[in-house]
């Protein structure tokens, strides 16, 4: 549907063929730090695409993206300092997972509360139609009894 | 001649659709059947005319009329046929015109279907439907015309953006628009049962095989168009919470929590308001993803404030029907009788809770989508919303979901109980253990996550079919009398089995991912790379020359165990025309996963390829095949088709009280 995108925007999504998804070339050959890396790329996002991260984009701009994570960690950076070091430089835009502050609290939040509301709905839609139907009256409570026991003895 | 024509048509197809909006209106509201009669026939007319339209843009887009400014834009002498078909709709004005074809195709449909609902909920819906076609075929005629010519008529189009020349701009577009607009039928009725200010079982049953066509074709749209992207954008992702994507997964999210809570209303003729509500919610989210997608609104708040003319337009019919349908809700849903009181421990209860939690997954994709979109507009600081958002918070809705479904199928109407469900599950949930395990055992261990959610898989396929299990197999009884008992279980009972079955297959794929291998390298030829249990070998590389299009190909074959068991072709197109350039993947199905070849750059050292073995990946698609297949097996239920007992025409006009095939409510 990323296709249907293109359609309707008119951005391409994929390159012109320049340059590529993460490529061998840039795979470091340490394998733990590289790991971390496809860890961290995968959460930053690629600022010309729609939605895609930088680890899975053709984009020029990600691939400087990449190789900024893979030399920060090779300097010696945590994973929490890589990220810094490029909302730093990009703004929370660059975060494909949101930071949780006032700013985000409504977008965190609004699942639960959306499902909090709509239990307590649930409930009280329950608790008015229970309220709204009336109780049997003794005459008919008599009756019922009758109708029941007269199925009991017949079985 | 034959664009004028069609530009002709399209007109009358306007002047039709007021006639189909206000007369049938008019006649449900003077009780006067000759006005109400003319509904289907101005229905009935719109659709030809659009058609006529439609044929016309067509016949110019095969004949590459270069004179019609939308065929200039979007197409080119050298593409194949097919792709200069379906280049109509990879456009602003043809796709829209499409989505018109689509409603004044169901308004048809209504007017042609007989017995399906009574006469003055039919003509109100009409009216409703002719509206909705008025609204949009305003838009073609005065800012969106498909049919304007070019004064200097260029030799060569301008050609289709390379990566829609494929199969998929075939398929999937319009599935996904019969399932979108399939909605604003539904929409429909509930506008006239809001109007008519009644709503009972009768609707219910109308409504439902409308509900279960969009909802079959919705499914099919979403899952064609994930494995579009899959194939094509080349990097083996299926689905990536695009803001595009989610506009149509918030309508299905809706329209599946319709499905069932219509269910409940027919049944047990409970919960209607809310079915009203939330048939005006699912077509407010259809029409929420034709704005998002078609008005620019998402690239940035901005482009969409310097290009307003079409996207405010939109806009507009958004904010009309929308506003229109919750404003009517508002006022006349209080008038509609209330009813149905039921346990909590139900068939009902549990879809109660199955509503709850697909519309807060429904409102989660809403805020997740909408958000970055509102706090830009308001404070200018942009956010990204992706994936890490919607595992954190759609997931764990999902997996609730899951579990309810086999508990769901195996609680009875009215009163169930919890106990027996849980004992006629334990065989579910022993079986669905143990293959866990033993898949688990096989790949040696695997993510936490991953095993729950191949546990839940198991779980809802295993309940599907044990819900046909349980109610033909009894011990002691020859196979025959089971088979027969299966076979003359009502269709909407397999229907459920098998959509909930496919469900289950689905999310197994999507479980199955977390054991997928990547492997990135720079091969040679003859130098095999492994990926997972294969081996990778370039053999082969040449150029071609195809249509309009020049292809650099790598040809590779798979090997197992040293044997090659798969040929496969990676290559990049370059596009002439628009001097642009796609990837194509190499895929190469075995069994039900796939090895897919993503070629990168070639340098010195040789050609960089990302290489990936996705096990079962297919079932993903495959799942959702079969959930559509149960819809469809739902709809051709007799019940269905018998429909409404139909009135003499004199009680009809008197709109008299109707007895609803409404239960008792329990206690």
């Amino acid at each position: 549907m990323l296709v249907a995108a293109v359609v309707g925007l008119g951005v391409l999504v994929a390159g012109a063929g320049v340059s590529h998804a993460l490529q061998p070339g840039e795979v470091l050959s340490d394998s733990k730090l590289e790991q971390r890396a496809r860890g961290i790329s995968l959460g930053l996002r690629c600022l010309v695409c729609q939605n895609q991260s930088i680890d899975d984009s053709d984009a020029q701009v990600a691939q400087d993206l990449r190789r900024v994570v893979r030399q920060r960690l090779v300097a010696g950076d945590s994973d929490a300092e890589v990220r810094a070091y490029i909302v730093d430089r990009y703004g929370d835009f660059v975060l494909l997972k949101p930071p949780f502050n006032a700013r985000t609290l409504l977008l965190w939040l609004g699942p639960v509360i959306v499902l909090l509301c709509g239990g307590a709905l649930v409930l009280w839609g329950r608790r008015r139609a229970r309220a709204g139907t009336p109780a049997l009256s003794a005459a008919e409570q008599a009756e019922l009894q009758k109708l029941l026991d007269d199925r009991e003895r017949r079985i | 001649m034959i664009v004028e024509i069609g530009h002709y048509a399209l007109v009358l197809a306007l002047a039709l659709s007021v006639i189909q909006t206000v007369l049938p209106f008019w006649g449900a509201r003077a009780r006067d059947a000759s006005l109400m009669g003319i509904g289907p026939v101005a229905a009935v007319g719109v659709f030809v005319c659009v058609a006529i339209a439609f044929g016309a843009l067509t016949w110019a887009y095969v004949t590459s009329d270069f004179t019609v400014r939308n065929v200039v834009e979007n197409s080119h002498s050298l593409k194949p046929l097919l792709f200069r078909i379906t280049g109509l709709w990879g456009n602003h004005e043809g796709s829209m015109l499409l989505w018109v074809l689509v409603v004044a195709l169901f308004g048809a449909l209504l007017a042609v279907a007989r017995n399906m609902a009574p006469g003055v909920l039919r003509a109100d819906a009409l009216a409703v439907q002719g509206l909705i076609s008025l609204a949009f075929l305003t838009f073609l005629v005065s800012v969106s015309n498909p049919f304007a010519r070019v004064a200097a008529p260029p030799a060569e189009g301008q050609d289709l953006n390379p990566i829609l020349q494929d199969i998929g701009l075939a398929i999937h577009p319009p599935l996904l628009y019969v399932g979108y607009v399939g909605f604003s039928l539904v929409f429909a009725f509930a506008a006239a049962a809001l109007i008519g200010g009644r709503i009972d079982a009768i609707w219910a049953r109308a409504v439902r095989p409308w509900c279960l066509i969009a909802w079959v074709f919705l499914t099919l749209g979403i899952a064609m168009g994930s494995y579009w992207a899959y194939y094509e954008l080349g990097w083996g992702g299926f689905w990536f919470w695009d803001p595009v994507e989610n506009a149509s997964f918030m309508p299905w999210l809706s329209g599946t929590a319709l499905l069932h809570s219509i269910l409940v209303m027919e049944k047990r003729d409970a919960l209607k308001v809310w079915t009203i509500l939330l048939a005006i919610m699912t077509f407010s989210l259809s029409l929420l993803g034709a704005f998002l997608v078609r008005s620019g609104v998402l690239t940035s708040v901005h482009t969409f404030a310097t290009d307003p003319g079409r996207g405010l337009f939109i806009l507009a019919i958004l904010v009309f029907f929308i506003g229109g349908g919750f404003a009517l809700f508002a006022w006349r849903a209080p008038l509609l009788k209330t009813g149905g009181l039921f346990a909590p421990i139900s068939r009902e209860g549990a879809l109660v809770v199955n509503n709850l939690l697909l519309a807060t997954a429904c409102a989660t994709v809403f805020i997740g989508t909408l958000y970055p979109l509102a706090l830009e507009g308001l404070t200018g600081d942009k956010i990204s919303v992706g994936p890490p958002f919607y595992d954190a918070t759609f997931v764990p809705l999902a997996m609730a979901l899951l579990l309810l479904i086999p508990f769901g199928q195996a609680l009875a109407w009215k009163r169930g109980d919890l106990a027996d469900a849980v004992s006629r599950l334990l065989f579910v949930m022993g079986v669905s253990i143990v293959v866990c395990l033993a898949i688990v055992f096989i790949q040696r261990g695997g993510p936490v996550l991953a095993v729950i959610g191949l546990w839940l898989g198991i779980f809802v396929f295993v309940g599907g079919a044990n819900e046909i299990l349980s109610r033909s197999w009894k011990r002691g009884v020859p196979l025959s009398v089971i088979l027969r008992r299966a076979a003359g279980l009502p269709r909407s009972a397999w229907g459920s089995a098998v959509a909930h079955a496919g469900v289950g297959v689905c999310v197994i794929g999507l479980a199955a991912q977390a054991w997928s291998i990547e492997t990135l390298a720079t091969v040679r030829p003859g130098q095999p790379a492994i990926v997972g249990p294969y081996e990778v070998v370039l053999t082969d590389s040449f150029s071609r020359q195809v249509a309009n299009y020049r292809e650099d190909v790598a040809r590779f074959h798979v090997l197992r165990g040293g044997a090659v068991i798969r040929t496969v072709d990676a290559s990049k197109r370059f596009f002439p025309a628009r001097n642009t350039s796609t990837t194509e993947a190499g895929i190469s199905t075995i069994g039900f996963g796939q090895v897919y070849v993503a070629p990168g750059d070639a340098g010195e050292h040789g050609l960089g390829v990302r290489l990936y073995w996705k096990p079962w990946v297919l079932l993903i698609w495959i799942g959702a095949i079969i959930a559509a297949i149960g819809g469809a097996l739902s709809f051709s239920d007799r019940r269905l088709r018998v429909g409404a007992p139909t009135r003499g025409r004199r009680k009809d006009m008197a709109a008299t009280n109707v007895p609803a095939i409404a239960t008792v409510a329990a206690q």
